[in-house]
This record gives structure tokens, sequence and C-alpha cells, in this order.
């Protein structure tokens, strides 16, 4: 092609003009394209350029630039635009990318003020990764897939974990352990004295609680008495082990992971490495032992503030003596139903030990790693208690204990 | 010497990233070495692959002879017999200074236990300070308890991860020269990571650079100094400015300020563009010289001046004085060229 001499003319000559114009009345917005030479193309806007108008998409152009000869150099006109806002920027934005990957120059020069600086302030900085758009969300199924995932992989540590307490309880039996006894009697202290007070209202809150809900009941039929064995049963057999695993969860085993999480975040745990002692031993089997020891001894507590609340209310409401209570506790009660809620309680806070310091250990090197290890011990203890509190009460009815 | 630690073209992965590729180093029986490069460069993951809190997907570490990591093995931190001091010191917080010093001390007795604990805080000056606690100390000294806890088990290796990266600029230099000082006395072999140059200098025997998970060089700090083997060891230690150079002869290069004889061939073909590195010791004040720079920058180090020097050229450079040259900015100075070791580089494409 020669080299044009007066613009005008060369418009006018343009070999391709194609113009997409938006007839509606109140909505129009205009695009062209020119060849104002062989590896130019001109891209004329005119109009509104509004995003309520329905603008057209960036392929529109690809598809210009795609035919003919190629193009190396993308001009605009806007000098007949008559209006415009994000709708404009969006679709010129949409076209400095294309540019960008196909390595076409993208003059600017033809664009209002307010538009170059907004277009230059868009691509000044490459968006950082990690943040900002977040990206659509996956599609449910694929969510679940994912979380189902991540729970499996998580199975194998936690196996490995208990296998490690299992060795280190080897060696303690072997008297090998190392571990201090001072260590382990602070935590005693902590697990169980120091949980007296709020293990004591939550046991005589619920106590109460299913006093009076069975009272109601059975005064229908002028059985009051057998709050004493409603009570008794209930309390003993189930919601005082159940009560209390949850509530040591929340306070100890929430306490373990933030303890070792902590000592995660200041390579304390690292430390104990590199010095040649196992921080299975020296951590995690003191806690161990703290709940082993104590969990019976406040289930056992729990169950009396229970029995005690239930003849607080027969005694009160119901004019049940407490001599006839205790003697109806006494008839309804025998070791077998303690053994069943003691060694429950038992085995809650085993769980909860091994929930908490495998969560403590898994911790991530930052404070926040640390709050998110409390979290995830306290939620892991009670899903564990509560499945194996399912599945002992199914077994015991079953071996009828 | 006897060898001590040896690092085989070890590669280690977070997740599937690789963050360092086959680095390969040996530590011989009491010496001090650095690892230096600036943060992210892999160093860290170095120093906690041969602790064995990293895995290694591939390549192979060894301490005393044996092999300790390899991939798909790893012997327990627990059983390699280290020390190690932390960045935050790790220092147990509810015991004394005497109970963390002689917590890795097992199966001595107690007196013997005792006996150790003190000779070590002896060695660390905190004699002291034995009951107290580390809260009660002031950074330095927690960082001397964090050493002698790590040095009291006798290890065969002492890792030390950024241990004065905590301590203020004047603290860390004392600090760091007192610490080489009880290493040597001790005859201990210590790895250091720092990301800083003087620190390495103080400490290391030898210094490895690293970047982008590579060992770059591994040499004396005066070498790493006069003898960059790479551009980025020339830009990461020290000062100094590249001035664009061309070669005349194997030996000889001519830059804007002249034409100079190095002390070593160049590889490249005649002709070929290069950079040379002056660093701000190689241009020495000379009143009657030639060469004349207008100063554009001053910084004032006490017994020293360090001036920028625009050339007549266009060019700058870097230039040490004497704190009685006091020279205004824009004042023309002379100087002169005087460089042993002419480092030169040729000119990347990428480096412009």
């Amino acid at each position: 092609m020669k080299e044009a001499l007066n613009p005008a003319e060369v418009a006018e000559a343009a070999v391709e003009s194609v113009t997409t114009e938006n007839n509606t009345p109140g909505q129009r917005y205009q695009l062209s394209f020119e060849r104002p030479t062989d590896n130019a193309l001109l891209v004329r806007l005119a109009g509104r350029w509004r995003l309520e108008e329905k603008l057209p998409p960036v392929t529109e152009v690809q598809a210009q630039l795609e035919s003919g000869a190629a193009v190396t150099r993308v001009q605009l006109d806007t000098t007949r635009l008559a209006a415009w806002d994000t709708g404009l920027l969006t679709f010129l934005a949409g076209l400095y990318t294309l540019c960008q990957k196909r390595g076409i120059a993208f003059d600017n020069a033809g664009l209002p003020d307010g538009v170059r600086k907004l277009i230059d302030l868009a691509f000044a900085v490459p968006p950082q990764k990690d943040t900002g758009r977040r990206g659509e969300l996956p599609p449910v199924l694929a969510r679940i897939g994912d979380a189902t995932l991540k729970l499996l992989r998580g199975a194998p540590e936690m196996i490995g974990f208990i296998g490690k307490v299992t060795l280190s309880l080897g060696r303690l039996v072997r008297g090998r352990a190392q571990y201090r006894r001072s260590d382990l009697m602070l935590i005693i202290q902590d697990v169980g004295p120091q949980a007296l007070p709020i293990v004591s209202l939550i046991s005589f809150l619920v106590g109460l609680i299913v006093a009076y809900m069975g009272a109601v009941q059975l005064a229908q039929f002028g059985a009051q008495i057998y709050i004493a064995d409603l009570v008794g049963i209930g309390v003993v057999r189930e919601m005082g082990a159940l009560m209390t695993g949850i509530i040591i969860a929340g306070r100890t085993g929430a306490a373990f992971a933030a303890q070792l999480g902590t000592m995660q975040v200041n390579e304390e745990i690292d430390a104990f490495k590199a010095l040649g002692i196992s921080p299975m031993d020296f951590l995690v089997l003191p806690r161990m032992l703290a709940l082993i020891i104590m969990m019976p001894l406040l289930v056992l507590y729990a169950d009396i503030v229970g029995v005690l609340a239930g003849m607080f209310v027969a005694n009160t409401t119901f004019d049940i003596s407490v001599f006839e209570y205790y003697q109806q506790t006494a008839r309804a009660l025998d070791l077998r139903h303690f053994a069943v809620g003691i060694s429950k309680g038992t085995v809650y806070g085993i769980l909860i030990a091994i929930a908490g310091c495998l969560r403590g250990m898994q911790c991530g090197r930052s404070a926040q790693a640390v709050g998110q290890a409390t979290t995830s011990a306290v939620v892991t203890s009670i899903v564990f208690i509560v499945i194996a509190a399912s599945l002992m009460t199914i077994m015991f009815q079953k071996l009828g204990i | 010497m006897d060898e001590i630690v040896r690092l085989e073209s070890i590669e280690c992965r977070y997740d599937s990233r690789a963050v360092v590729h086959g680095v390969s180093l040996h530590v011989n029986q009491g010496n001090l070495v650095c690892l230096l490069g600036p943060s992210g460069c892999g160093k860290t993951t170095v120093l906690r692959a041969i602790a064995g809190f990293h895995p290694l997907a591939a390549g192979e570490i060894q301490l005393n002879g044996g092999s300790v990591s390899r991939p798909g093995f790893s012997l327990p931190p627990e059983l390699r017999s280290l020390g190690m001091v932390f960045q935050d010191y790790a220092l147990f917080p509810h015991l004394t200074v005497a109970e963390n010093v002689g917590f890795g001390l097992r199966g001595l007795t107690r007196t013997a236990r005792v006996d150790t604990v003190n000779d070590i805080l002896a060695v660390v000056g905190l004699q002291g300070m034995k009951s107290r606690y580390p809260h009660e100390l002031s950074g330095g000294q927690q960082q001397r308890v964090a050493l002698a806890r790590a040095l009291a088990p006798k290890p065969a290796l002492i890792l030390m991860d950024e241990p004065f990266s905590n301590l203020d600029v004047e603290m860390r230099e004392r600090v760091s020269y007192e610490v080489r000082d009880i290493l040597k006395r001790h005859g201990s072999t210590a790895i250091l990571v720092t990301h800083d140059q003087h620190e390495a200098f103080a400490l290391g025997d030898q210094v490895g650079v690293m970047h982008a998970g590579r060992l770059l060089q591994w040499d004396t700090p005066y070498n790493l100094y006069h003898e960059p083997n790479c551009r980025f060891v020339a830009d990461f230690i020290g000062q100094g400015v590249f001035m664009r150079g061309r070669l005349r002869a194997p030996d000889t290069v001519e830059t804007e300020i002249g034409v100079y004889k190095g002390n070593r061939a160049y590889p490249w073909g005649e002709g070929t563009t290069i950079e040379v590195l002056l660093r701000p010791d190689d241009i020495v004040p000379d009143p009657n010289g030639p060469l004349k720079g207008e100063v554009t920058k001053k910084a004032f180090k006490g017994a020293e001046i360090l001036y920028t020097l625009r050339l007549p050229g266009g060019g700058e450079v870097l230039s040490l004085f004497p704190s009685h040259a006091d020279f205004g900015l824009g004042e023309k100075v002379g100087i002169r060229v005087e460089a042993d070791h002419l480092v030169a580089f040729p000119l990347s494409p990428g480096l412009t």
C-alpha cells in the first residue's frame, strides 16, 4: 500500500471498514475498524460506551486482528465518543491484554486523558498472586470431594501419632521415658483440681435438668420417686462422662493444642529434638498420663454432683425426703453403672489427649496457626467423644452391662 | 582433618516446589562456616535438612561419615547428636539458665552435670546468672544461654540459624566475635546461616553464598570480596560499581577511566563487552592524578568517607577517602585506580 498522505483519504479508501452498531433508540455505541496501513488497525469508538448499553465483546476486535495481514499496532480513535464509564474501560482493558498477549503495540494516544490514566493505573503493577481475586469457588461436589480427601490423608498421620504415643507408653512402662515428674504434677493439677468448679457447675445443672424433665412426666403417674432411678442411671452411665468429656475437651484439649502449638512456633519442639529428647516422651506423654489419671476421678465427681442435683430437685419441688431419695438411688445403682460411666470417661480422656496433642504437634509456624490448632483440637475431640459415646453405648447395651 | 559434614547435591522441596537445588559442601573438624544469602534463598532449609527437620528429595547428607539423610530416609534429629541454636533462641521459658543448659545432659551423674553446666556457663560468661529465668535476661545473654545449651552435650556439630538477628547492630558484631571465640576455644565445628555479610565474615572460616536455592560460591571471606566468581556474588558482597568496558587483550580491559592490565587472562574473545567490578577500595585519592570525579553523594563513616563520584564520561564510581579529606558536593577530586584484583564479567544480554 502506498504511504498515506491525507488521513481523511485513507479513512475513505480503507479496504476493510466494518461497523458494528447498536441502533436501539437511547442505547447507541459504534465500533468500527480501519486499516490505515497494512500492519496497523485503527479501532474507532463512538457514541455512548456505558455499562447498560450491552457493549460488544473484545472478540470482535480479535476477529479483525485475525483477518487480513498481520497487525503489529493497534490505534484508537475516540473523537466521536459521547459518554463512557467502566464499560469502556473493561473493553479497553480486554483489548490491551489481548494486544500484550499477541505482542501487538497498543497506542493509547487516541484515548481521552482520564481513560488513559485509568488504563495506566490498571496495568501499572501486575496483580499480586494469592491476593484479591479469589476466583470462583469450585462446585459443591468438588469441595465435598476435596474435604473428604483431606480427611482421608489426615488419617495416616493420626494413626502414626497414636502409634508413637503407644511406643512412648511402652517406654514409660519400661521406665525409660524421659519426662519430668514435676511437669506431670503441674499438668495433673491443671487438668484435675482446677477443673472442679466448672465441672461442678455443669454437672449440677445437667442433673437438675434431667430431674425436672423426668419429674414432670413421672408426676403424671405419681411415680416421682423414680426420679432417683432416672437421674442416677442417666447421669452415672451417660451424662456425667459426656459432659465432663466435653468440658475437658474445651478446657484442656484446647490448652494442650495451644501449649504445644506455641512451642512449635518458638522452635522449642525442634530444640528438644536437637537436644536428643523425644517430644513425644517429654511433652505428649505427661499430658496423656494426666488425663488418663484425672478423667475417671472427674467423672466420678461429676456423677456425685449430678445425683445431688437430682436429690435437690426431688426434695425441694416434689417432697421426696433425702433419705428416701438416697435409698432409691442406692437400689437403682450398682457398681456396674459406675464402671460403665468411668470407663467411658477414661476413653474420652485418651481421645482428648490424642486430639489436643496431635493438633498441637501439627501446628504451623505462625500465631494464626496456633489459633487454628486450638479450634481444630476442640472440634476433633468433640467429634471423637460423640462417636465413641455412641459406639460404647451400643456396645454396652448389646453386652447387657 | 576429619570431615564432619558432607552434603552431596542435596535437593529439598516444599510441597512440589524445589527450594534447594544440588547443594554440595563439606565441613572439616574445627571449622566455622557460614551460609550467606538474601532471605528466601534456601539457606535455612539447608540447615534444617542437616539437622534432620526437613527430608531430602535428592542427594545425601553424611555426618561423621555415616549417611543420615537421603530420599526416603531421615535419621530423627534426636539421634544425630547435633547442637542447634535457633533464630529466637527457643529457650525453655519455665526452666532456669542452669536447667536450660543442663537439659541435654542425659546419663551423667548429678555432680558431673552440675560441673559441666558450670564450666560451659563460665565459657559463655554467665556464671552469675545460673538461677535466672530466660525472661530476666537481655537478648545477648539469652543468645549466649542458647549457645551454651547447644554446646553442653559436646555435639560433633553446632548449627546456628540466624542467631544474631534479634540483636542490635553494635551488639551483633561484638557477640559474633565472642561466639567465634567461644567456638574456637571449644574446638567446635559449626555451620551458621545468616543474611548479614558482616556477621558471616566475622565468624566464618569459609563462607558459602546462596541464591535461589543454589550454592554459588564457597570460599574464604577475602576471596568472596576480591574474587567473586559471578555477578550475583560480586553484587551481593560488599559495595562497588560495575563499569562497562571492552577486552583489548586477554589480560587487558579498556574502560572510560583508562586501560588496565588485570592479574589474570580472561577467557572471552577480544572486543567482548564486559563489566569491570570496582570496589570503593580500588579507587584511591590522588590529588595530582589526571582522573577527576565530581562528588555526587557522600556518606560519613567515621574514619572514612564513602564518596560517590561522577566521572567525566558519565559513569559513577565509589571511593573511600580518609575522613580528613572532606569535600563538598559538586567538588572535583582527583582519583586513581589501584585494583589488584581486576574482576570482570561479560555483559549478559539480560542485564543492561
